[in-house]
């Protein structure tokens, strides 16, 4: 769990120094896996195609804060020493819009229905942080439990091989440690790396993994690289300020619908959706036909939606939530609340992304605090 | 993908304007097998397909011993429900199912039943109560009660008419708004529990429609007599999925496509007649 010495040994670890990060590149390649990374994009770090180590966002940190995000020089020896980007690695297997299936009609008005399946290549993802991971384990609890697996989201999924960095550098609106999902990977990686100032260490978490580490020339982890990685993390835990309330919250956010907050959050809520696109277990989406200018075919799409719009509980002929105060209730009521009857835990891991990108810096700690108290709830 | 992920082509066998805004379609499904296959219990539902339009969820209203003529029947109040009403007979569309869980038919056998729906949630019931007369030695004492905004309203007037015959079997009708001709009762359905010949056993009560209606008839159920585990409800919420993965239909942690749509009042207890959610 957070905070504990890795227990790893130099069985299943290596030492990759800075220099040779490339063949880690190369290894994933020959293994036929094109690289996903994170760099540096019109001042944000976000996830990109990546072809050379010297893309990532060397020397760059993060500074967040409520309603804030910005990037910020940082020590040039390290290319992951920020918190996280916008996104997770949701875009990556819930596209945000997808043709799930097309429809032709022909002469006589019949329909002929045919699945679009989505053409995968396999990717390596390199810099995936454990509150992704922990978000990753979550969608697919939703989109692949069993006898209802979504074949677009297994699809995506089934084709990632997942590189994870252990997270020295928490921003301000980051909880994971609160959450129990960070800032070390615990699972759900197949390569874990912790950045130090002369390279990686390099770990195994699966058979996937194993085979691209065996590519790799790695020397033996010294117990000084062992101590560093785990005062890293031990740091990343402590400095970790916001917490949610701990356990279950919905008997005490199903027991308080009509509770005051909800009327003072709203007042400043705008319900832009924004908290929604990049919270990394958000799952609601929408389907819409998408019908050719001839009217002969038609696409059936799906793309993100939100609890924030008014159509989403759009149900005969007008919308349920008609108002901000009941469309944050429904999000906070879900996220923190109904996953757990839903999915056997909370639907937050502790990222902070909702109150960084919150345009009035909304914080979900804050108002789960004042609804749920903290922590004296039954 | 499957038949609940894909739609298949049905088509419009017949079509039966019911109201002013509300009609029935007959669906025939073209392909053989699938035909063949298709089975559904009283109380699930269909995604339908309007060509380049969308989908919507309606309840299955048929008799389950008659799958290859599917009905639906729709009120014409949003987009693609007032596409669906422009649909003439040869038409073609196209449909997902049957999605959800149904009414609780095998506990209700051998009881008396208690069926109370408002308006167009006489659908779903419907369904179930053409089920029971083709059975009606399995079940006891059948009490049908329908109420409607205005009298003009209530659809399906001879079949509650020929219901009305049937032994041990009590109709109730009601309309908030009634006109000259209405020889029922005028006000709400919940004022008609009372008349309900409820024996010691209570009843197996299903209900469908509007929340606030079926909030009050199954309250008024509880303090008649009836057990709190004996009441079902059918519930309704934006679906664009069916399969439990879109999240628009949930209430608290329920997902309706999935959960229910018939649920056991005892888990949506604490969810109902609550605004928003």
């Amino acid at each position: 769990m957070m905070g504990t010495i890795p227990t790893a040994t130099n069985e299943d670890a290596g030492f990759l120094a800075r220099e040779r990060l490339a063949t880690l590149l190369e290894a994933g390649r020959a293994l036929g896996y094109r690289w996903q990374g994170p760099q540096l994009r019109d001042g944000a770090i976000v996830m990109a195609p990546l072809e050379e180590p010297s893309a990532l966002p060397w020397g760059t940190g993060d500074r967040q804060a409520a309603g804030e995000y910005r990037t910020r020089p940082g020590d040039p020896r390290r290319a992951f020493a920020w918190a996280n980007g916008p996104q997770a690695l949701k875009p990556l297997v819930f596209a945000p819009r997808e043709t799930l299936w097309r429809v032709k009609r022909d002469a006589q008005g019949r329909l002929a229905f045919a699945a679009e399946t989505p053409l995968v290549p396999r990717t390596a993802v390199l810099g995936v942080r454990a509150c992704d991971l922990a978000a990753l384990e979550l969608q697919d609890r939703h989109f692949l439990a069993p006898g209802r697996e979504d074949p677009h989201y297994a699809e995506r999924r089934h084709a990632l091989l997942l590189v994870a960095v252990n997270c020295t550098h928490p921003a301000a609106t980051c909880f994971c440690a609160s959450t129990g999902d960070g800032p070390a990977a615990q699972t759900g990686y197949d390569l874990l790396l912790d950045e130090l100032d002369e390279g990686y260490i390099v770990r195994v978490g699966s058979q996937a993994g194993q085979a691209l580490f065996e590519q790799l020339t790695l020397r033996p982890v010294s117990e000084a690289q062992w101590q560093a990685a785990a005062s890293a993390t031990e740091q990343a835990v402590a400095a970790q300020q916001r917490v949610l309330p701990p356990g279950d919250l919905s008997g005490p956010l199903f027991g308080n619908l009509d509770h005051p907050r909800w009327e003072v959050v709203a007042e400043r809520c705008l319900s832009c959706g924004n908290c929604t696109s990049v919270c990394p277990t958000c799952f609601c989406h929408r389907q819409d036909a998408a019908p050719s200018l001839d009217g002969a075919s038609s696409d059936q799409q799906r793309s993100w939606d939100s609890c924030f719009s008014e159509g989403h509980s759009y149900v005969h002929g007008r919308s349920l939530r008609h108002d901000t105060r009941t469309r944050y209730r429904q999000w906070l009521t879900h996220k923190l609340g109904g996953w757990h009857a839903q999915y056997g835990r909370s639907g937050c891991v502790g990222c902070g992304r909702c109150i960084a990108w919150c345009p009035v810096g909304i914080d979900i700690t804050e108002e789960a605090q004042a609804i749920c108290g903290g922590g004296e709830h039954g | 993908m499957d038949r609940y992920r894909l739609p298949f082509d049905a088509e419009v066998a017949e079509r039966v304007q019911e109201a002013a805004d509300v009609f029935s379609l007959y669906l025939r499904i073209p392909d053989p097998d699938l035909a063949r296959d298709y089975a559904f219990v009283p109380g699930q539902f269909n995604m339908l397909y309007l060509h380049g339009v969308g989908e919507i969820p309606i309840s299955i209203v048929s008799d389950p011993e008659e799958p290859d003529l599917l009905m639906h029947t729709l009120r014409a109040v949003g987009r693609v429900t007032k596409g669906f009403e422009k649909l003439k007979v040869g038409d073609h569309i196209g449909v997902r199912g049957p999605f959800g869980h149904g009414w609780p038919l095998a506990q209700a056998e051998g009881r008396d039943l208690l069926l109370i729906t408002g308006g167009l949630g006489c659908a779903p019931l419907v369904s179930v109560i053409e089920y029971v007369m083709r059975r009606r030695e399995r079940f006891g004492h059948v009490t049908i009660i329908q109420g409607v905004k205005h009298h003009h309203d209530l659809i399906w007037r001879p079949r509650y008419e020929a219901w009305m015959r049937q032994p041990d079997t009590t109709v109730l009708l009601a309309a908030d708004v009634a006109a000259a001709g209405w020889s029922w009762h005028v006000g709400l359905v919940t004022d008609l529990l009372d008349q309900v010949p409820l024996g010691p056993q209570g009843a197996a009560t299903m209900i469908c429609g509007p929340e606030p209606m079926m909030l009050a008839a199954a309250q008024r159920c509880l303090q008649l007599g009836v057990r709190e585990e004996d009441v079902w409800l059918s519930m309704e919420r934006n679906m664009q999925c069916a399969t439990g993965h879109c999240g628009h239909c949930q209430l608290g942690p329920q997902f309706i496509c999935k959960d229910g749509p018939v649920f056991p009042y005892t888990r949506l207890r604490t969810l109902l007649g609550r605004r928003g959610l």
